[in-house]
């Protein structure tokens, strides 16, 4: 056992289980994404009354995996008039960037690869960097409707980027810290702990603040990862698909794969620092820690998951609800309505922090 | 060591990339090269444990910094064959203030060496345990420097009010949408129902 420590806390063993984790957190959403991405067509198509994909497999469970080898056995269509580099590089930027995010994402208490102490910039750099993947697809294409996706694209990012940014800082202010860790540790216990119920016992006047401020980071949410009502990059009756028109094959597939990772990365920010993370919310911290540690664990990521899928069924259920919007109607509702409304509330959390609990 | 190893490859890839910057054929390629020195530059500070500082600048350049000038970039068809005409021609003033900025980094550099700043004596101090350095930069920067970092936030605004004014213009004939006025359209505002006799068909005209 003696030997075993120290080889892990050698540089050779250190790098092993990263590269270990790395592998088992990639490989681990990349087969969930095959399968939220078939519940995302069968809650569209039950709220339609369809029945959606069937076929392959028992109840079509198989439908990702055989669009997966549909995608993969095309051919690779590259424009003539395209910039080919920046081409190919655009859909590996896109799939890379919405990966690298999850390193910083605990999934249950220390069972996560990064735990940064700048936890939440990280997570902002990251998803600030994601608008490159579809300037550089839509540029390179070197074709009317990609160009106007991309920079339609671009512009919504940055504009909800903004709301957002301002969104995670009540949640810093509510933790005093930028480390995703604690913020979840801190509302351990019961659900009225969570950051959406004004975070526990002391605080929970903010209630009137947390609650409309989680709804505008779900709506944030759905501008920022170009899902409907805000998939104007897209808009398929507009734009035929956006910055993706000229795409094909393996490139396309790597950008659908990191759209989804985007959109269940974004899930798991909503459970993260608003709905407890991975704490039920219904079991005592004492019951917890009187469990066996491999039963504990098993229900922490259970809750994480059960709660990140309950995320994307709402995501999935607003796309089939909703019509989309118009480009200046988007606009106005990122500007003019989501960024004063999250500055009121950085300000009145950040007084409240001041002068009702105490520095 | 492994920091060592990330310090060089990080600083190689910074000064590569900076080199392409300035030599790339297509403008975008040369943004594009521009973010890769922004993300190595994030990188070295990373290195040197100045996680907040890191983040900030991946945030602030590449996040928003370099999408605006990717944004013009694309946008304005840059002719580099006209740009390059006076390449010859501004060479030698070039050549001289090139020859005089290498000159004062080596100065500045003899003089680091020689009053020992480069030295393990003068290290940056430790950070105390418990505080990290987002905390220590923004306790100093709202603390001691709290008139500095306003008057740096007055400038940025009224250079954001300046260039608001200078493109704000009205036009007459132009539509604009009135989301209100829009939201509040009622039905029997705008339809209304006419019977028209089957197999006669329907002139304009008659509706009004």
């Amino acid at each position: 056992m003696e030997a075993a420590t120290s080889f892990w806390a050698t540089p050779l063993g250190w790098t092993l289980i990263t590269v270990g984790g790395i592998l088992l957190v990639t490989v681990g959403i990349l087969i969930s994404l095959a399968f939220l991405l078939l519940a995302d067509r069968k809650v569209w198509a039950g709220v339609q009354l369809r029945k959606g994909p069937n076929v392959v497999g028992p109840f079509g469970l198989l439908q990702s995996f055989a669009d997966f080898f549909k995608f993969v056995l095309k051919e690779i269509v590259i424009p003539a008039g395209s910039d080919k580099v920046v081409f190919i590089l655009a859909p590996l930027i896109s799939f890379v960037l919405a990966f690298v995010a999850w390193a910083a994402i605990p999934f249950a208490p220390g069972w996560v690869i990064a735990d940064l102490n700048v936890g939440i910039l990280y997570i902002l750099a990251i998803s600030s960097l994601g608008v490159y993947g579809i300037i550089m697809g839509g540029w390179a294409s070197n074709s009317k409707y990609p160009f106007l996706g991309a920079l339609r694209s671009a512009a919504q990012m940055v504009s909800y980027e903004v709301s957002m940014g301002l969104i995670l800082i009540t949640v810093i202010l509510m933790s005093g810290s930028m480390n995703l860790t604690k913020i979840v540790t801190d509302q351990a216990g019961f659900f009225w702990n969570w950051n959406v119920f004004g975070g526990g016992a002391g605080t929970w006047p903010l209630i009137v603040i947390m609650l409309p401020i989680t709804i505008v980071f779900f709506i944030s949410a759905l501008a920022e990862t170009n899902r409907p009502p805000f998939d104007l990059p897209e808009a398929e009756s507009e734009l035929v698909a956006g910055y993706q028109v000229e795409y094909s094959s393996t490139p396309y597939l790597l950008f659908m794969i990191g759209e989804y990772a985007n959109i269940v990365f974004m899930c798991a920010m909503l459970t993260l620092m608003f709905t407890g993370g991975w704490n039920p919310g219904f079991l005592s911290e004492d019951f917890m820690a009187s469990l066996p540690a491999f039963v504990a664990y098993t229900i922490y990521l259970l809750t994480f998951i059960v709660k990140t899928v309950f995320w994307f069924f709402m995501i999935a259920l607003v796309k089939a609800f909703v019509p989309r919007y118009r480009y200046d109607q988007l606009m106005r509702l990122g500007w003019k309505i989501f960024l004063p409304f999250s500055l009121v509330a950085v300000i009145a959390v950040a007084a409240w922090r001041v002068f009702a609990v105490g520095a | 060591m492994l920091q060592g190893l990330a310090f060089y490859i990080l600083a190689t890839i910074a000064v590569v990339s900076g080199l392409l910057v300035v030599t790339a054929r297509s403008p975008v390629h040369s943004v594009l090269w521009l973010i890769l020195t922004f993300f190595s530059a994030a990188g070295l500070f990373v290195l040197l444990g100045a996680e907040f500082l890191a983040m900030l600048l991946v945030v602030v350049y590449v996040g928003a910094v370099a999408v605006l000038f990717l944004f013009v970039v694309m946008m304005l068809d840059v002719d580099f064959v006209r740009l390059r005409e006076g390449y010859a021609r501004y060479l030698p003033l070039a050549g001289i203030v090139a020859i005089i900025l290498l000159a004062e980094m080596i100065m500045v550099s003899l003089a680091v060496v020689q009053g020992g700043a480069a030295s393990a004596a003068l290290a940056p101090a430790a950070l105390p345990e418990g505080v990290s350095n987002t905390q220590s930069i923004g306790r100093v920067l709202y603390t001691d420097y709290i008139y500095f970092f306003q008057a740096a936030g007055i400038v940025l605004l009224v250079a954001m009010i300046g260039a608001i004014v200078l493109t704000l213009r009205k036009r007459d004939g132009v539509l604009r949408q009135d989301l209100a006025a829009q939201a509040n359209r009622r039905r029997v505002d705008a339809v209304e129902i006419k019977s028209a006799t089957t197999g006669a068909g329907v002139k304009p005209e008659e509706l009004l």
